[in-house]
């Protein structure tokens, strides 16, 4: 409606002085924005950067004149040798915590997603477990760990915890997105006499679509933290060989450099998962949905 | 040329003493008779929140009267006649996931339709509203007459026997307005097909229909019908003669009755 408005507006618009030379105006204001975006990112990236290069600097500045010892605190070419010489040990902990975390991560998709479809379905079903679910969801992980430990083997205790931290945003997005389909298009449906399967599969789940991906993205950085937890409630039993179980072993060697270096892998991890998520959604999303879609021209 | 009522077909539907009182007490409809024959355009004229909306949806089997009926006399059941209804919402509530073609798909697909059969009909119904070129653009790409356009398409697509339209054209601005006006009377007369509409503007009611039915203020009801005596198709020299005007005064002074009417309890 508003671009019908826009064309009626444009042909009668002779009032406006720029109208004389439309096209080359409209180009050089386009170019303009463009220039003016194209600086926007640049600056949105090398900021960053200049401000990690330099606290760096500090750090690495701090520790060689104050003659910190690298176990109080490690100056960071001191962690990036480290990150170098423990390659091997440290890649085998990244590789079982990245598996942890998005095996963590599919159960959490499929379970958030299925729990919320098995609610919407069934109002007995969601009074009877939604409680439950949000109790899951306010425990403490960090207080639930050590439970699990003793009742589970040590690879399902961490990948339950994955999944307890992971579910509830998307259980509670999707719900939310479950519920929140346009009235009309459920009379539309009805209207043509959809089944259940149909208003479910061809409407529900793809207006959801854009909560369910907020759900993901929230829930990889979280099951990622759910495998941390667990591996470092896990530590002291000392049979787990993930990321976290490195940092708490370091740390009672008296390691400081690979705790270091161990923690920068894990957050290197975090923001994978949170970009690649991402991309994901937004590739899912990009021809149809506002949140994905680019600032007019 | 079609006559502007046809008198000696049997009604299509027919509403008897339909009211609705919804869960919250309020009467939307009270004592609401309404016949409408095969091949008319009917106009429900009347005030916002007058119950137009809750009448159409009453007729399309999304909404149970609290009491009166609705009856189909010419069909077996109501279910059968419920299941050749085309409506069109006052927005064009349109698949935003899905292109213009899937969208017009959908009544086919949801009625098990294999594709390869749906597929020309889709394409036919597109061009009709001249929309072809579209069938792979996504409804955001698109302007709001474009989707309103798409909205039609996509209730043509079964070749209802009875459209019902829910001010459909209220949300547009005037020059979009007038031309899917005669869109609708071209494609009307063309597919021979009955048409309820219901509009709060005189204007679009007495241009578009063979009859108007003027609404009260809620709880709503018929107060005054008026026939629109005027050959199709309509055009510009229409809306411009003098013929117009005076029947827009006429329906402009029935609903002005029907406002002023007190309400039966």
């Amino acid at each position: 409606m508003t671009s019908d408005r826009h064309s009626a507006v444009r042909s009668s618009g002779s009032a406006n002085p720029r109208a004389q030379y439309p096209h080359k105006t409209d180009a050089s204001v386009a170019r303009k924005q463009e220039s003016a975006l194209g600086r926007e990112r640049v600056l949105r990236v090398c900021l960053p950067v200049v401000v990690l290069l330099l606290g760096l600097a500090l750090w690495e500045l701090a520790v060689r004149v104050e003659g910190i010892p690298p176990y109080v605190l490690p100056a960071p070419s001191l962690v990036l040798r480290t990150l170098i010489a423990d390659r091997i040990l440290l890649a085998q902990s990244l590789l079982v915590t990245l598996i942890t975390t998005c095996e963590g991560f599919l159960l959490a998709a499929a379970g958030g997603v299925g729990l919320a479809v098995l609610f919407n379905q069934s109002r007995l079903v969601e009074y009877s477990f939604y409680p439950y679910a949000v109790v899951l969801q306010v425990t403490p992980i960090v207080a639930v760990a050590p439970l699990l430990l003793i009742y589970l083997p040590q690879r399902a205790a961490v990948l339950v915890c994955a999944w307890i931290v992971a579910f509830f945003p998307v259980l509670a997005n999707t719900t939310l997105g479950l519920n929140s389909v346009d009235r009309n298009l459920v009379d539309l449906f009805s209207l043509y006499r959809a089944s259940r399967g149909q208003v479910l599969w061809r409407l529900k789940l793809p207006s959801a679509l854009p909560y369910i991906l907020g759900g993901l993205r929230i829930a990889g950085g979280l099951s990622l933290i759910g495998a941390v937890v667990a591996e470092i409630a896990a530590g002291s039993a000392g049979a787990g060989s993930g990321l976290a179980y490195r940092i708490a072993e370091s740390g009672y060697r008296l390691n400081i450099p690979r705790m270091f270096a161990a923690l920068f892998l894990l957050s290197l991890a975090g923001i994978v998962i949170f970009y690649v998520l991402s991309l994901v959604s937004h590739l899912a999303l990009r021809r149809w949905h506002e949140s994905a879609l680019a600032a007019e021209q | 040329m079609r006559q502007a009522t046809a008198d000696h077909s049997a009604p299509l539907v027919v509403l008897r003493g339909v009211g609705k009182e919804f869960a919250n007490g309020v009467r939307a409809l009270q004592g609401l008779d309404l016949e409408v024959r095969r091949g008319e355009f009917v106009a429900l004229l009347g005030p916002s929140g007058c119950g137009k909306s809750t009448a159409l949806r009453i007729i399309a089997g999304l909404s149970v009267p609290s009491e009166g009926a609705v009856a189909w006399p010419q069909a077996a059941t109501p279910a059968a006649e419920e299941s050749r209804i085309g409506f069109v919402f006052q927005e064009p509530t349109l698949m935003p996931w899905a292109t213009v073609f899937e969208n017009v798909l959908l009544p086919l697909a949801l009625k098990g339709s294999a594709r390869s059969e749906s597929a020309p009909r889709v394409t036919a119904v597109l061009e009709r509203v001249g929309l072809r070129a579209f069938g792979g653009a996504y409804p955001r790409e698109l302007s709001g007459g474009m989707r309103m356009r798409v909205s039609i398409a996509r209730a043509l697509v079964t070749e209802p026997q009875l459209l019902l339209m829910d001010e459909p054209f209220a949300a547009l601005d005037e020059i979009t307005r007038f031309a899917l006006n005669d869109d609708l009377l071209r494609m009307w007369q063309a597919l021979r097909t009955t048409v309820i509409f219901v509009t709060h503007s005189v204007f679009e009611s007495v241009y578009l229909a063979s009859r108007v039915a003027v609404m009260t203020p809620r709880p709503g009801r018929v107060a005054s019908e008026l026939a629109i005596d005027r050959p199709y198709p309509r055009d510009r020299n229409f809306r411009t003669s003098s013929a117009y005007a005076q029947l827009c005064r006429h329906a402009s002074e029935a609903l002005a009755q029907a406002m002023a009417a007190t309400v039966v309890s």
